[in-house]
């Protein structure tokens, strides 16, 4: 019932996530990347699972865990592995880093360093849709830690009171950075929170990128038929610590076994041969083809140069007239289909029906009342 | 010219930007059905409709970054804060995604977005409904902040706040809002960045900006011309980006100066305005820079605690006088 091509897709994409995660943590221990580092290794299947239930103008947003989100959408892993060198030839040019990864060519609107700030942001983008009436779906991801955040509380609330073409995806890897979910969250299980709001929840297998990719499927549909927001709570772990910084002894070893025994890429590849749609050898095809890709990123990273000095002065406000920065067309010399929204249009969307509130004249009194 | 109470002057600023542009809309607490708690979106609901003057629950972070999404993807939101106080629940969408989201994307995203409500005191509400916090949204690279005193400005400056391409801080005055003046009549738009000179003088330089204008600093200069002395009112109107040509040039033609603040004294904006003129116009100044603020205390409730917190005639012309060395 999976095309051939789309389970392929799907194996290489969630490859090349995981590649381009290790060699990010190689170069963070050779100092090449620095600051905060957040590693996406082992929650493949969430990444890769939902973006191949959306089109590529249905917009996405993450938090800092941000690599692999874009890269999937198609962003050049060279660019995205320059932006965390601080290089010039980064998405960013070098100025938002690991956290802050960008590329509106692709419909990804960003990675964001405070957790749960940008829940709002995507019902906002949902809003700009519903109100020009465009048929497109913003997704959003957040961690576990992200659904104790009242930014969560105060948009689902608007969220679903405004049916907002929105999709909220929460990660939950169990951990917000070091303390296990439960230990402080009354309701720990995270997709419960959309009842509050009358929101369809669901909760899914996040090890397993079918699950994810079916159940999304039918969010998708549901979303786009207008019928408001809804939240997937994602099941999955992360196989690294919180950052590159972290030790991650909050955890057991038998328990990181135990989860790396689900490992969403080896699970895919003995669907696909257990399917006999590929063989063997073109496995080896996508592995070596993944591989020559990360390599070319890891050395135009490494050979990029850093941003000119007099670019500190850029970017802080809009200057009169400053266009926008088009990073693939800048960097690599290619025309991009950039997504634009239209300055005249029509407003067609009634939020809220007319007041209910009848004229005065409405007001009876009841004969002999006082 | 026209007169017009400094709600009337916002109101039809919003209203001639949302005729103009229907990526405009309004959305904050009470904006719609009730017209906006200080009325100044009365009639805009009937006009554009529930999608474009929006109610929104009492949850300010909540629009406020669902306005910064919207602005990041084509609209152009005026956020309504019922008062600035709200607004300090608001201040992570506003500081860390509108005032970033250019500088993280590298440029390849705007923001442009007014936040807009009323600052300072409002009469008799005690500490919590009774700040002027400009000071907190001038310290963020990445926010422009503007608080006109007059109706005429309050209209100019809200036009390009809103036509603007940056997040825009719009700080009104709960006690201006029924103040009338001359509003001029058809497309009035001030530029951000240019202060305006309210009165002419050449012996001192007032400094001020909003509700100090008309509350204590244009009477102020009134009694000290009765007593000989020539007061220059210099209104900021404009606070980030402030007119540096135009403070410089007032202080190199009065050579003393008072700045006059509703808020506090520590870290104020008035503090920076000083910084500037020590920096940049040492050589012109004949007496240290003086400033008026409110006492550093948290605003209290009763009439007489209350008047003598905040800033007042007499205190403008006791700063005069001191920089006049009288």
């Amino acid at each position: 019932m999976y095309s051939p091509d789309l389970l392929l897709t799907m194996y290489r994409k969630m490859l090349l996530a995981r590649r381009f995660e290790e060699k990010a943590g190689q170069a963070y221990g050779l100092k090449k990347i620095q600051g905060f580092c957040h590693l996406y290794i082992g929650q493949e299947a969430v990444v890769v699972g939902v973006n191949e239930a959306l089109r590529p103008t249905d917009q996405v947003m993450t938090a800092y865990r941000d690599h692999v989100h874009p890269l999937v959408r198609g962003a050049d892993a060279g660019m995205l592995m320059a932006e965390l060198y601080g290089k010039d030839t980064g998405y960013s040019k070098g100025k938002g880093g690991s956290m802050h990864l960008f590329d509106i060519e692709h419909n990804f609107y960003g990675g964001y360093g405070i957790v749960g700030g940008q829940i709002p942001l995507a019902a906002g983008m949902a809003f700009a849709s519903k109100y020009r009436g465009e048929d497109r779906v913003t997704v959003c991801s957040f961690g576990d830690a992200a659904s104790n955040q009242g930014a969560l509380h105060e948009t689902f609330n608007m969220a679903a009171k405004w049916k907002l073409p929105v999709i909220y995806i929460v990660e939950n890897n169990k951990y917000g950075m070091g303390t296990d979910v439960s230990r402080v969250t009354a309701e720990p299980e995270l997709y419960k929170r959309a009842a509050s709001y009358r929101m369809r929840g669901e909760k899914v297998d996040g090890m397993d990128v079918l699950k994810v990719y079916d159940v999304m499927k039918d969010l998708v549909d549901h979303v786009r038929k207008g019928h408001g927001p809804v939240l997937l709570e994602a099941q999955t772990y992360r196989f690294r610590g919180h950052s590159m910084s972290d030790a991650a002894t909050y955890r057991t070893k038998e328990e990181v076994e135990q989860e790396k025994g689900h490992d969403p890429i080896t699970t895919l590849r003995a669907y696909i041969t257990k399917q006999k749609i590929a063989p063997e050898a073109q496995f080896e095809l996508i592995d070596e083809d993944v591989k020559r890709e990360i390599d070319q990123a890891m050395t135009f990273a490494d050979e990029s140069p850093e941003p000119p000095l007099e670019d500190v002065w850029k970017h802080t406000w809009v200057e009169d007239g400053e266009p926008d920065e088009r990073p693939r067309q800048r960097v690599r010399g290619v025309e991009v289909t950039w997504p634009t929204f239209p300055s005249q249009f029509e407003v067609k969307w009634d939020l809220e029906p007319k007041s209910p509130v009848a004229a005065p004249a409405a007001v009876q009194q009841k004969k002999g009342a006082a | 010219m026209a007169e017009l109470a400094y709600r009337e002057a916002l109101n039809h600023a919003l209203d001639e930007e949302m005729a103009r542009d229907p990526r405009v809309f309004l959305m904050g607490e009470e904006v719609a059905r009730y017209d906006g708690a200080y009325k100044v979106s009365k009639g805009l609901l009937e006009k554009y409709g529930s999608a474009r003057v929006v109610d929104a629950p009492i949850s300010e972070l909540g629009f406020a970054g669902i306005g910064v999404g919207a602005a990041m993807t084509g609209l152009r939101p005026v956020i309504e804060m019922m008062t600035w106080n709200f607004a300090i629940l608001a201040m992570d969408q506003i500081v860390n995604n509108a005032a970033k989201v250019r500088h993280m994307s590298g440029g390849q995203l705007r923001c442009p977005i007014v936040f807009r409500g009323p600052g300072g005191a409002g009469g008799r509400l005690s500490s919590q409904h009774s700040q002027a916090l400009e000071a907190n949204y001038v310290h963020f690279p990445g926010l422009k902040v503007l608080a006109p005193g007059t109706p005429a400005d309050a209209k100019g400056l809200l036009k390009s706040a809103i036509r603007d391409e940056n997040p825009v801080i719009f700080i009104e005055a709960e006690l201006l809002y029924g103040s009338k003046g001359e509003v001029p009549e058809g497309e009035h738009v001030v530029p951000i960045g240019l202060a305006d000179v309210k009165r002419e003088g050449s012996d001192v330089t007032i400094i001020t900006w909003s509700r100090m204008l008309t509350s204590c600093v244009l009477p102020a200069a009134e009694r000290l011309a009765a007593n000989g002395i020539s007061a220059k009112v210099l209104d900021l109107r404009s606070l980030r980006p402030f007119d540096t040509e135009a403070i410089a040039a007032a202080v190199k033609q009065t050579n003393r100066v008072v700045i006059v603040e509703e808020g506090w004294s520590w870290a104020g904006f008035g503090g920076h305005i000083a910084d500037f003129i020590a920096r940049e116009c040492f050589d012109d100044l004949d007496a240290p820079v003086s400033r008026v603020h409110g006492l550093d205390v948290n605003m209290s409730y009763a009439a007489n605690l209350e008047r003598a917190i905040q800033p007042s005639v007499e205190r403008v012309i006791e700063a005069v006088n001191a920089v006049l060395y009288r």
